[in-house]
């Protein structure tokens, strides 16, 4: 970060300074803090980063993907009407209609594959999202009040984390039933404690800086010192996981759908499902299961390349 | 020290205990009436009653619970519903495989991913760099049971023109027609033990293509970490200090780099503990390996609440005690960790 004191600025002299240079100076530096703040800085950086362009144009492909599926798709989803043309040995192969061939229920597999993007986006947003949402109650609660919320609170957390992602995802699944929000659920339930801790370490750290101590010796009310100051400070290294966990969360939708998890609808393309299908076929029809692990692995690859990248940019230590 | 491991174990009560409370409040939440389930649709009011009153459902829930906590403190973790065997002894019988399988998929990543990650920090930004980074955002990214399914495909199953790459098997933890003896249930440990060679040579090459798919996991986090904690630790002063006092080379990296870079590392394969038993749910039902997790999987996919709630209370406490392991392996490393 740039901190270049104008020329004119010389504050050593003890003269008496006319309070029109003050006020001439104000605008000036003002334009210097907003050109140099924490976001623009780590965005100037980004743009420079080889990695975060390759993960920001995958994930600006797949969110495109998925919003316009229903434009981009040539047929309508889950519609079997080609199931006469399979056998169950063999498939039609590859035409100018089906570009990526049949599935093995006669769907055409470029539509499902389209129309699984959209599924994984929804998915992993709004999972990642519920446990954001939760994770950060939870976190700003500890770092907030301290003491034995503070305790309680981790504890809670604690336990959470002793219990394997997976297994959590599927206990709360168990729970919720086999709906489609289950999924969303259930993932966002292993992402909160990941998100309380990460946020909880931010703010005590924050906690300690000069500028919190200077607000209480101001006379400003905690509320106001934590949600004005400590909070916005502390939410950096919590978006960069947000990014990192959209692509785990893409990854463990695939995981649960694999354990039977999923939504029980046949209609609803889904990338993970449509892996465990394509297994029946996997020696005679290997494209089956791997375009969609394809599709997942990819998908992953941007979220995680663009938030690595994120990460090293709004890192002073990474700065050169 | 022993202080140290006293306070521990006593903090994993109140973890432990709390976790117990979510088990049994999550067993509550559970739609239906349990006596209706076991009896089944044609149970009469009075069986139901009966049972109730048998089983204690009838009862208020604190009192259900403090006897579910009685039953768990004299080891009984119930019965599974759907094989009739108590929860405890499965566990028992089964998590040797689950060990030997981590255990091998752990060494795989320590053995490959400390020197990719060690070499790569040297030469930050050549082509032994490329491929750690690489590799490590694709162990990231490829979820483990596909990249399962594909070490499958190819190295067991055989795909047309690629046979001869089909050279292990596909499934299982050991040949059947080896007529093995099994004392610990470690088979590979059993074959040495029982000087039958054949035996455990058969259990190694069963394990070898599971313990690539899981290892997939650590060994990413474990390169990524080495890489990042060497090229942390060579930019120190003390390591140019050992270079201009004219060290041997070896000997500072054994002494200064390795020594400190390490330390993060640990840590790290310590917390990884839990992700290597949810990788080992998907992975071992792939390669039909039976070990508990996919003893797990046919758990979760019926629905046996016994089971599952009595495999992840072991989890958790497996993965609590692993983790203080690694917290005194940390202090023989770093001498300002250790505890007293």
């Amino acid at each position: 970060m740039t901190s270049v004191t104008p020329a004119s600025f010389t504050p050593d002299e003890g003269l008496p300074r006319p309070q029109s240079l003050v006020d001439a100076m104000g605008p000036a530096l003002d334009a210097q803090e907003t050109g140099t703040s924490l976001w623009a800085g780590a965005f100037r950086r980004l743009r420079r980063d080889p990695s975060a362009i390759v993960g920001a144009v995958i994930v600006t492909i797949f969110v495109l993907v998925a919003v316009f599926a229903p434009v981009l798709a040539p047929y309508e989803p889950a519609r079997t009407q080609w199931a006469n043309q399979i056998t169950p040995t063999t498939l039609p192969p590859f035409s100018a209609e089906h570009p990526l061939g049949l599935d093995s229920f006669g769907s055409d597999f470029l539509t499902q594959l389209i129309h699984g993007a959209r599924q994984s986006l929804i998915i992993g947003i709004v999972s990642t999202l519920l446990g954001l949402a939760g994770g950060a109650l939870l976190g700003g609660l500890a770092g907030a009040f301290g003491g034995w919320v503070d305790t309680l609170v981790m504890r809670i957390v604690d336990i959470l984390l002793s219990i394997p992602a997976l297994l959590l995802a599927v206990s709360v699944a168990a729970i919720v039933g086999r709906r489609p929000e289950a999924l969303m659920i259930a993932i966002a339930a292993a992402q909160v404690p990941i998100f309380a801790r990460l946020l909880r370490g931010s703010m005590l750290r924050q906690r300690g800086q000069d500028y919190v101590l200077a607000s209480t010796s101001l006379g400003l009310r905690r509320r106001t010192i934590v949600m004005a100051h400590v909070l916005p400070n502390s939410l950096g290294p919590v978006i960069v996981q947000a990014t990192l966990v959209l692509a785990t969360a893409i990854i463990e939708v695939a995981a649960l759908s694999y354990l039977g998890m999923g939504s029980p609808d046949p209609t609803v393309a889904e990338w993970g499902r449509m892996l465990v299908r394509g297994q029946e076929r996997l020696q005679s029809y290997p494209h089956l299961t791997l375009l969609p692990g394809l599709c997942i692995a990819v998908t992953a690859l941007g979220f995680t390349l663009l938030g690595e990248a994120l990460r090293e940019a709004l890192d002073p230590k990474s700065r050169r | 020290m022993l202080r140290f491991v006293v306070r521990r174990l006593l903090l994993l009560v109140p973890v432990l205990f709390g976790l117990s409370l979510l088990l049994f409040a999550w067993l509550r939440a559970l739609p239906g009436d349990p006596a209706r389930a076991l009896l089944g649709d044609r149970a009469t009011p009075q069986g139901i009653e009966r049972l109730n009153a048998q089983y204690g459902f009838d009862q208020p829930l604190p009192v259900q619970y403090v006897r579910y906590m009685g039953q768990l403190l004299q080891g009984n973790f119930g019965n599974s519903p759907r094989t009739g065997q108590p929860v405890l002894a499965t566990f028992v019988e089964r998590f040797p495989a689950t060990v030997e399988l981590s255990v091998a998929a752990l060494l795989f990543a320590v053995v490959v991913g400390i020197p990719l990650g060690y070499f790569a920090a040297k030469r930050a930004g050549g082509v032994l760099d490329l491929v750690a980074v690489g590799s490590s955002l694709a162990g990231v990214v490829i979820p483990v049971f596909v990249l399962a399914y594909l070490l499958k495909v190819v190295f067991a199953i055989g795909l047309p023109g690629l046979d001869w790459l089909a050279v292990l098997p596909p499934s299982g933890r050991q040949d059947v027609r080896i007529n093995a003896t099994h004392i610990t249930n470690f088979y590979v440990l059993d074959g040495l033990m029982t000087r039958e060679w054949d035996a455990a040579w058969d259990a190694v090459r069963h394990l070898i293509l599971p313990a690539l798919a899981l290892g997939s996991i650590p060994l990413a986090a474990i390169t990524r970490m080495t890489r990042a904690s060497v090229l942390e630790v060579l930019g120190e002063d003390y390591v140019r200090t050992a270079r201009a006092k004219g060290l041997a080379r070896g000997l500072i990296t054994r002494r200064h780099v390795l020594k400190n870079a390490m330390l993060p590392v640990i840590t790290m394969i310590g917390l990884l503990t839990g992700q290597l038993l949810s990788g080992a749910v998907l992975t071992e039902s792939v390669f039909a390996f039976n070990g508990i997790g996919s003893y797990l999987f046919d758990a979760i996919a019926t629905l046996d609440y016994a089971v599952l709630q009595g495999f992840i209370l072991f989890i958790a406490l497996i993965y609590a005690l692993v983790n203080l392991v690694v917290d005194i392996v940390y202090g023989l490393f770093d001498p300002r960790m250790r505890v007293r």
